[in-house]
């Protein structure tokens, strides 16, 4: 078969910034030596390729933003001039709503907010309430919380690594992480009876203890986690396209990233060794041996590797947790809070008008403020508590992570292509009930 | 990048934080930034009290840009961090709506809760902290699309979670009926006699349309970029 060569001449050319700062082609020529240099144009010689600057809609109804978020772009060809973003599409008025609830029936609201995160927000709460209350929990629910958010930062991510790669192309490691994902909300279900929406926690204690056999299931989980990790991380870390796709996006040095108010593995991964479990430790977390990931660059690359890591610190935890994990009473012995056992509540008068009580007019803590940080899977999630003495919450404010990473959104975005703001949203890790709550 | 440690400017022999029991209700040793906050200050700082093992200083709303400035640069305090901002509004109506800025130094570790009582018959307005932290971009937005305080010198002062044209008030303040201004069929008849049109078009993706939701700055620069070039 013969086979035939073709020589197409194309004009050689580079784009360059002109001097109104757009875009322009400027042809080049080679000389004998065969180096390449541009052909000085008269003015006017080549066409100002400058365009008129588009306007466009990401959302809020597309799946790659993560919920019903709107990002304006302003766009010179495919890159971001401008990022405006539009929040709100999910403003429920949580926090005008608990001003009207009392303390136990807000759990079911701290639910709905950081919806991946639900066991987390119910203990975070719980915490908030309890300091407010002055109230001290047993050994045993200390164990139980701290198992209970680790497994709740385990599932996040999960969820987050499964939606992201998805958003880049890759569909196999969400199968995987969706499927562990499952595995956790089984638990979750056997031990309070619900998936999602779990309200496990109660003020100075758990809804419920662990049913029989609950810490085998969990530590099959743990055998199995590290499997589906180490497999992604083999899929994901050093494939030529989840590279190229998100290094050097992004990125935030670290005083910058202190400034914009970033919080969890986007601080961390700008090089901000901060976690709250560490520096304003709660549940106990300084008594236990784990090591804090943190990034160098603050890219989306970096934002991926501390979060695979800290799933990966977390399971270190629960596995000291199960170790530790004491008998003994899972709530408080406070009859301010707490309810007398259903069999008591119907034999006998007073524990009867006790329940009566608190079921009707709710526990009431002393008039005061405090604020609990925790570190969620998304950053610092702290809840801001007034009471004025009576059994609802005068100002009940959640510090949402997401709302405040998110607000750095456009630092981050502009200057990079369309394309990138998909993966830059989807390394912020966004759950939209929580930024409009 | 070097890592940044918080706590580092902890004398080397502090021991690690550990997790808080038994606080009290009050007293208790108070954060040691607010005598030099007082040294620095004089007047400007109120009383301090302790509750729960944290620290609340009082302050005049009206100087909080310099506090905060202070705070954040001078090398013995270092408060770099912009937790949250917000504000209280007490079901006693004879108390005054509160301000509330919770400010952090991750080189000292420390944790401060600002507060400012707002004068009841004055226009509520506060110096914006944008210009110190960032972050305050859009917490202060949220603060005044929840109680109505404006912010002067905040680059972008506009409703965050509701809708620009959204007439009811402040959801979050006391006055603010839970379900909302109107009844349940005066929302929906506004909600059903509304254009739907005039909100989801799709010319609202043309400059033109979403140009006055533009900030200030980039519709200027718009305007510029039309008649140059």
């Amino acid at each position: 078969m013969a086979t035939t060569t073709r020589t197409v001449e194309v004009e050689l050319a580079t784009q360059t910034l002109g001097a109104n700062g757009r875009l322009q082609r400027v042809p080049l020529t080679a000389d004998p030596s065969g180096a390449v240099m541009p052909i000085d144009l008269a003015p006017g010689a080549e066409p100002d390729l400058g365009s008129e600057r588009m306007l466009i809609n990401i959302g809020p109804q597309h799946p790659a933003t993560h919920g019903v978020l709107r990002l304006v772009l302003e766009l010179d060809g495919e890159t971001v001039i401008r990022c405006v973003p539009h929040i709100g599409y999910l403003h429920c008025g949580f926090e005008k709503i608990g001003e009207y609830r009392q303390y136990n029936q807000i759990i079911p609201w701290t639910d709905r907010e950081d919806y991946l995160n639900s066991m987390g927000n119910n203990i975070a709460y719980a915490l908030g309430c309890e300091r407010l209350f002055g109230i001290e929990i047993t050994p045993r629910c200390t164990v139980l919380r701290v198992i209970a958010m680790e497994l709740s930062r385990i599932i996040s991510h999960l969820v987050w690594l499964g939606t992201t790669a998805v958003d880049m192309g890759a569909f196999t490691p969400f199968l995987w992480t969706f499927q562990e994902r499952e595995s956790v909300y089984n638990l979750f279900e056997s031990w309070v009876g619900a998936r999602l929406t779990t309200s496990a926690s109660r003020i100075g204690g758990m809804a419920a203890d662990l049913p029989e056999g609950w810490v085998d299931g969990l530590k099959a989980f743990l055998r199995s986690l590290p499997k589906t990790l180490d497999e992604t991380d083999r899929m994901l870390t050093r494939n030529g396209i989840w590279v190229g796709r998100t290094v050097g996006l992004g990125v935030m040095s670290s005083s910058e990233a202190i400034n914009y108010g970033l919080s969890g593995p986007l601080l961390r991964a700008s090089g901000v060794a901060y976690d709250v479990r560490k520096d304003f430790p709660y549940l106990d977390y300084d008594t236990y041996d784990w090591d804090i990931a943190v990034g160098s660059k603050g890219d989306v690359y970096d934002r991926y590797l501390v979060r695979l890591e800290e799933m990966r610190q977390s399971i270190r935890i629960i596995e000291q947790a199960i170790e530790r994990l004491p008998d003994g009473p899972l709530n408080v012995d406070d009859p301010r809070v707490i309810l007398p056992p259903k069999s008591k509540a119907t034999s006998e008068m007073e524990s009867m008008i006790h329940h009566f009580k608190l079921v009707m007019e709710g526990p009431r803590p002393p008039a005061g403020e405090c604020y609990v940080p925790t570190e969620s899977p998304k950053g610092e999630k702290g809840y801001y508590m007034v009471s004025d003495g009576t059994s609802k919450p005068v100002r009940w404010r959640i510090r949402p992570p997401a709302f405040v990473n998110l607000s750095a959104i456009a630092r981050m975005a502009e200057g990079h292509l369309l394309s990138d703001v998909i993966a830059i949203n989807a390394s912020i890790d966004i759950v939209m009930g929580e930024i409009d709550r | 990048m070097s890592v940044v440690i918080p706590g580092s400017a902890l004398p080397a022999d502090t021991p690690d934080p550990i997790t808080p029991r038994n606080l009290s209700y009050r007293g208790g040793e108070a954060n040691p930034s607010v005598d030099a906050m007082r040294a620095q200050f004089g007047a400007t700082i109120g009383r301090h009290d302790v509750m729960w093992g944290e620290t609340t200083v009082w302050i005049d709303a009206t100087k909080v840009r310099e506090v905060v400035l202070w705070l954040r640069d001078d090398p013995g305090q270092q408060y770099d961090y912009l937790v949250d901002v917000t504000a209280v509004e007490h079901r006693d109506p004879a108390l005054p709506l509160e301000m509330v800025w919770h400010v952090r130094s991750l080189p000292y570790r420390r944790f401060l809760r600002l507060k400012s009582a707002l004068p009841p018959d004055a226009a509520l307005e506060v110096p914006s902290i944008e210009p110190v932290y960032k972050a305050a971009n859009w917490l202060e937005r949220e603060v005044y699309d929840m109680f109505g305080i404006r912010f002067a010198g905040h680059s972008d002062l506009r409703r965050i979670l509701l809708w620009d044209s959204y007439a009811e008030g402040f959801p979050l303040r006391k006055d603010f009926p839970l379900r909302g201004r109107f009844s349940r069929s005066e929302q929906l008849s506004q909600a059903l006699l509304a254009n739907p049109d005039a909100k989801y078009s799709m010319e609202e993706l043309s400059v033109a349309d979403a140009f006055h939701e533009l900030p200030a700055d980039m519709r200027a620069r718009l305007l510029r970029d039309q008649g140059g070039s």
